[in-house]
């Protein structure tokens, strides 16, 4: 019996007034699997976060889930099927502490009353468990730096045990050691079974953590790729669209190199 | 699949028991108090100080007045001034919640006065029974409240546009209740009346009252402190606790001894007190309090987390316009009379004024309704002390307006610090 994805989108489309961002868009997500999203600026990776998360629902097309079609209309929704996201722009409130901001949403209350002990004993618990160090969990978020800001983004997606994470590009301010220790984070989550969809520009961290890469270009898909049996290149071509010969090939940059 | 081989999987143990955790507690406070000075510097850097400008305003208020006429800080003096700040600040808590959702709400006034003429019209000219038409009053407030939200949430017209439009109507309306007569009196020894005229003299109530305020605040702290010390958490030294209680009590006797000299304990001050707390409890305390203030601290990050950002935007406006009835029927009972003297202008610019000095600021996010309380003090001691200067309105007006423009000049300045730290 096939294995049914934990995630699946089928011929998923957006249009924005002017801008078609997805296009009968395909993606799978398997429990245990760490996919990753690749694409040129304004391919329409975020765009695609986002329908999957409920914020900017799809025109078209069917989400699956474990095999069966659901509605993902509102945040809620993903949230109660255990999506968490980290977005790009964080989406996080300044004024509001840590653990305001990682409970935004799903607060602990009794009787109608915020619990604010259980809530800071929780985010304590979890910046413990992750081994995240905030200098101080009643700070308001603007008063952290924008990694630190980046690391509680990350932190709140581990609120209410997630069963699919999607991180849109979740390292663009962390620093080297962060970076590594979420790289470690996620290879840990794919042992214990959850989904992953990374999103990221830098070649190396795929190629350390993911399984497979399926690219976007212009909103629609141009290829999924096995990283163990596809060279860089082939990924390259793809992103820019060398290979669907639509545009001119640009020239790979060496830095990123694999190995 | 070598590479993934080669990432370390290192990570802290987690059996960190009982005993680890209440070490880290400790040590995070002692750290705490060793950056304590390092923090305060960048409380001030980043602008969040809280009440302490607008409390260094006051003390500054009634130290100059004092010092020129000493009748400034007499327990009549006190004691009227008391009743005087209710109304306008039971509005400008109403101002907090539409200031803490970044938006503004210009229509207070005219609501306060429209609230006011619609009881004095149905009680006294259509003789429905007191309560029916407070109760009326109020919730013509609520309903005006909900338009203004509807059209700035739904429609997505600016809040500022629909407010001031609200500013006109409501006060088009209000005159023409009022209709050719212009001043409608009300009993004197009725319900509304007895909001401001009405004093606990009895030393049994007040000093019992005062009591129990501070009896419910240490309560509320132990509590606290105990749950977090169960969960091993770091929390407040006893020794600080009783400091604040101390530092309360010594605030709530004050005051009640002061003004029992006079004529007791005003009703009004007790109710507006009560708004006070309930509404800043609903607004740190409730799941629904924490959604008015993430709306505040940005709104997409607020849909996104799940807020029903239309919802609570009209509810805010609600709120707002529910508070400026309420107030409006205690200026009218100041007056036992509704008019169409045009003082709602100046009740609402008082009344944002107040709200922006008492530290809530302009631009959404950060504030507290406490700041109603500290804004309205202020700038009720600066009337009620040039009044007894004999200096004229022109040069209180600008005086009011000099405080104002200090107020949300700092709040700029203090908005600037923290998003250079955001950008940062
Ligand atoms: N809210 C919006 N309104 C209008 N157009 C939008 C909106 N959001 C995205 N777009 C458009 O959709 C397209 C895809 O944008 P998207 O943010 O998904 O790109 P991306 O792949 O995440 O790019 P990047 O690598 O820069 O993050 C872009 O052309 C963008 O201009
Ligand atoms: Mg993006």
């Amino acid at each position: 019996m096939p294995v049914q994805p934990l995630l699946a989108l089928r011929g998923v489309s957006k249009r924005f007034a002017a801008v078609q961002a997805l296009v009968d868009v395909e993606l799978e997500i398997r429990a245990g699997e760490v996919v990753a999203l690749m694409g040129d600026n304004a391919a329409g990776k975020s765009t695609l976060v986002k329908v999957i998360s409920g914020v900017g629902p799809a025109d078209k097309g069917v989400i699956e889930w474990q095999g069966s079609a659901v509605q993902i209309r509102r945040p809620q929704d993903a949230q109660v099927l255990g999506i968490a996201t980290v977005y790009q722009d964080l989406a996080m409130c300044g004024n509001l502490d840590v653990v305001g901001n990682l409970f935004l949403g799903r607060e602990i209350h009794r009787f109608g009353v915020l619990d604010e002990v259980e809530m800071e004993r929780r985010t304590r618990q979890l910046l413990h468990t992750l081994s995240i160090r905030v200098p101080d969990v009643r700070v308001p978020l603007a008063a952290l730096s924008s990694g630190q800001r980046q690391v509680v983004a990350i932190t709140r997606s581990f609120v209410g045990e997630p069963r699919l994470l999607l991180l849109d590009e979740p390292t663009t301010a962390l620093g080297i050691e962060q970076t590594s220790q979420l790289l470690d984070l996620i290879e840990e989550l794919r042992d214990r079974g959850l989904g992953v969809l990374l999103i990221s520009h830098n070649m190396g961290d795929i190629k350390a953590v993911a399984d497979r890469v399926a690219v976007l270009r212009l909103g629609r898909n141009n290829g999924v790729f096995d990283v163990n049996t596809t060279s860089q290149e082939q990924i390259i071509s793809s992103i820019t669209g060398a290979a669907d010969n639509t545009t001119t090939p640009r020239p790979s940059r060496p830095e990123e190199a694999w190995p | 699949m070598a590479v993934r081989g080669r990432r370390a999987r290192a990570r802290a143990a987690d059996a960190a028991p009982e005993a680890g955790r209440r070490r880290e507690g400790h040590r995070w406070y002692t750290e705490r108090l060793r950056a304590n000075a390092g923090a305060v510097r960048r409380r001030v850097h980043e602008g969040r100080l809280g009440p302490v400008p607008a409390l260094l305003a006051l003390a500054v208020t009634w130290s100059v007045f004092q010092g020129l006429n000493d009748n400034f800080l007499t327990p009549r003096n006190l004691s009227v001034l008391s009743v005087d700040i209710v109304g306008t600040g039971i509005i400008a808590v109403g101002i907090v919640f539409v200031l803490l959702i970044g938006e503004i709400d210009l229509a207070v006034g005219s609501l306060a006065g429209l609230a006011g003429a619609l009881f004095a019209a149905l009680y006294v000219n259509l003789g429905i029974p007191e309560w029916l038409a407070a109760i009326v009053a109020v919730a013509s407030g609520a309903a005006a409240g909900a338009v203004h939200g509807f059209s700035f949430a739904k429609i997505g017209v600016p809040a500022f546009v629909v407010t001031l439009a609200g500013l006109l109507s409501w006060n088009g309306l209000m005159l023409y209740l009022l209709g050719t007569e212009s001043t409608i009196h009300f009993n004197q020894d009725g319900l509304v009346a007895a909001l401001t005229s009405r004093y606990f003299s009895a030393a049994v109530t007040t000093y019992g009252l005062a009591a129990l305020g501070t009896a419910a605040y240490l309560l509320v702290s132990y509590h606290d402190r105990r749950r977090r010390s169960t969960a091993g958490m770091p929390c407040r030294p006893v020794g600080e606790i009783w400091a604040r209680t101390a530092l309360l009590a010594v605030v709530a006797f004050a005051a009640v001894h002061v003004l029992g000299r006079f004529e007791g304990l005003p009703l009004a001050l007790v109710l507006f007190l009560g708004v006070i707390v309930a509404s800043d409890f609903f607004l740190r305390r409730t799941p629904y309090g924490r959604q008015v203030l993430a709306l505040g601290g940005g709104v997409e990050a607020a849909r996104r987390t799940g807020v029903d950002v239309v919802r609570v935007r009209i509810s805010v406006f609600m709120v707002s316009g529910t508070l400026a009835a309420v107030g409006g029927l205690f200026v009218a009972s100041r007056v036992t009379s509704a008019s169409q003297v045009p003082g709602s202008g100046m009740l609402l610019i008082s009344a944002i004024a107040a709200a922006i000095i008492g530290g809530t600021s302009l631009f959404g996010g950060r504030g507290s309704t406490w700041s109603a309380l500290l804004g309205v003090l202020i700038i009720q001691s600066i009337a009620s002390g040039m009044a007894l200067l004999g200096v004229q309105p022109p040069v209180q007006f600008m005086i009011t307006g000099g405080v104002l423009f200090t107020a949300v000049v700092f709040d700029s300045l203090a908005r600037r610090a923290a998003e250079s730290g955001w950008r940062a």
